[in-house]
């Protein structure tokens, strides 16, 4: 016979309760994790080498994990610093996923690891959705991308703890208007603290790392108002279950 | 696009439930809830729910979406409004920042019509005396 079944279950549940599940076990080993998203071409890389080095320079111990869809440059660059680092390629795969980090990491992160920064894949649509079970959420933009890149991204920036402007080395140049993108990111995420970098030339080199160790340590977080009281996605975990029970049939 | 693995992921959440329930023979259609801000584009998640379904259980069934507008209030001032898209999530009317987010996030599956060899409940009233 015919039935509806009521199921109530956020589509991403799995990969909520993965991330959920990540995130206690890297607490319990005293990591926490920094999801970095951008675009392709931002610079992410560039600016997380002068981070790694920073940090080695601190004596913090930190760790990086690079997701591309192909090639090994990003680590073989990342590598330089000196930290571990780890290449992931996603076979095409254009986001990284809760339970694939976890792969990832078993057996390779090193014990006392502090910061584990995590390069996600160039990509500001799809990463957005996947809670990787970080502590610190971190969507960067160079300053030739536009000031309406916040508006054109939404999810991306409006889920953010934190938004890095890169390259501003050559905001002259291309005529960034800061007050503009300032603006854009307030409209989807008020509240969020932007900072300013320029890997070339040091600028805002080590916020990054400061704002990551803060939240470490339990200091709090920026809360996106598109992460907040939404009830059936994100980090809830209610799982509906005894599917029987709910039915109602249809004669 | 990540709408495969959402597809993917909605497929195997509702061929799960199917398995628990035991005598499940096909599914009809899956109602999903997609909000405005979910990032999820329902015509990508359409195309990708089809081709995942082949051969499972779920084959041949049919993906409803029903699109959620954002929607928020401000704290502060009790203003509600439409986000609308871009979203705008500071105040309209105060500016203020205090904004909570009514709606808009949901990506969630709803409910699932599927046939199965289960009997009709027992009728509810007590029977007659010539049905005994």
């Amino acid at each position: 016979m015919c039935r509806v079944v009521d199921l109530r279950r956020a589509v991403l549940a799995k990969n909520d309760a993965s991330a959920h599940d990540l995130r206690a076990h890297l607490a319990g080993r005293g990591t926490a994790v920094v999801n970095l998203l951008s675009s392709p071409g931002s610079g992410k890389t560039a600016l997380l080498e002068r981070e790694l080095l920073r940090a080695r320079e601190r004596s913090v111990p930190v760790a990086a994990l690079s997701a591309d869809l192909a090639t090994e440059n990003d680590a073989a660059r990342l590598a330089r610093s000196g930290v571990p680092v780890k290449q992931v390629l996603t076979d095409g795969l254009c986001h990284l996923e809760a339970g694939m980090l976890a792969g990832h990491l078993d057996g390779w992160l090193p014990d006392g690891t502090r910061l584990l920064f995590v390069e996600n894949v160039g990509n500001l649509v799809c990463p957005a959705s996947y809670d990787l079970g970080e502590t610190l959420r971190v969507t960067l933009a160079s300053v030739t991308e536009g000031e309406d890149k916040p508006l054109k991204y939404p999810t991306a920036f409006g889920l953010a703890h934190l938004v890095v402007v890169t390259k501003t080395d050559i905001a002259q140049a291309v005529e960034f208007d800061e007050d503009a993108f300032r603006a854009n990111v307030e409209q989807v995420n008020p509240g969020v603290e932007v900072i300013l970098t320029s890997a070339r030339r040091g600028r805002g080199v080590g916020a990054l790392l400061d704002r990551a160790l803060a939240a470490a340590d339990g200091a709090p977080v920026h809360e996106p108002v598109m992460a907040r009281s939404h009830p059936h996605h994100g980090h809830t975990h209610a799982q509906p279950e005894a599917a029987d029970a709910m039915a109602h049939t249809h004669p | 696009m990540h709408e495969m693995s959402v597809a993917l992921a909605v497929v195997d959440q509702v061929a799960e439930a199917a398995g628990r329930a035991g005598d499940v023979t096909a599914v009809r259609s899956v109602r999903l809830q997609v909000g405005e801000l979910a990032g999820v584009v329902p015509d990508a998640l359409a195309f990708c729910f089809e081709l995942v379904c082949a051969g499972t259980v779920l084959e041949g069934a049919e993906l409803v979406t029903e699109a959620v507008p954002g929607r928020a209030r401000c704290t502060p001032c009790a203003h509600e409004w439409a986000v609308g898209m871009p979203p705008r999530l500071t105040c309209p009317v105060c500016d203020g920042t205090g904004t909570e987010l009514l709606a808009g996030r949901e990506l969630q599956i709803v409910d699932v019509h599927w046939v199965d060899g289960g009997s009709p409940p027992a009728p509810a009233r007590e029977p007659i005396p010539e049905e005994r």
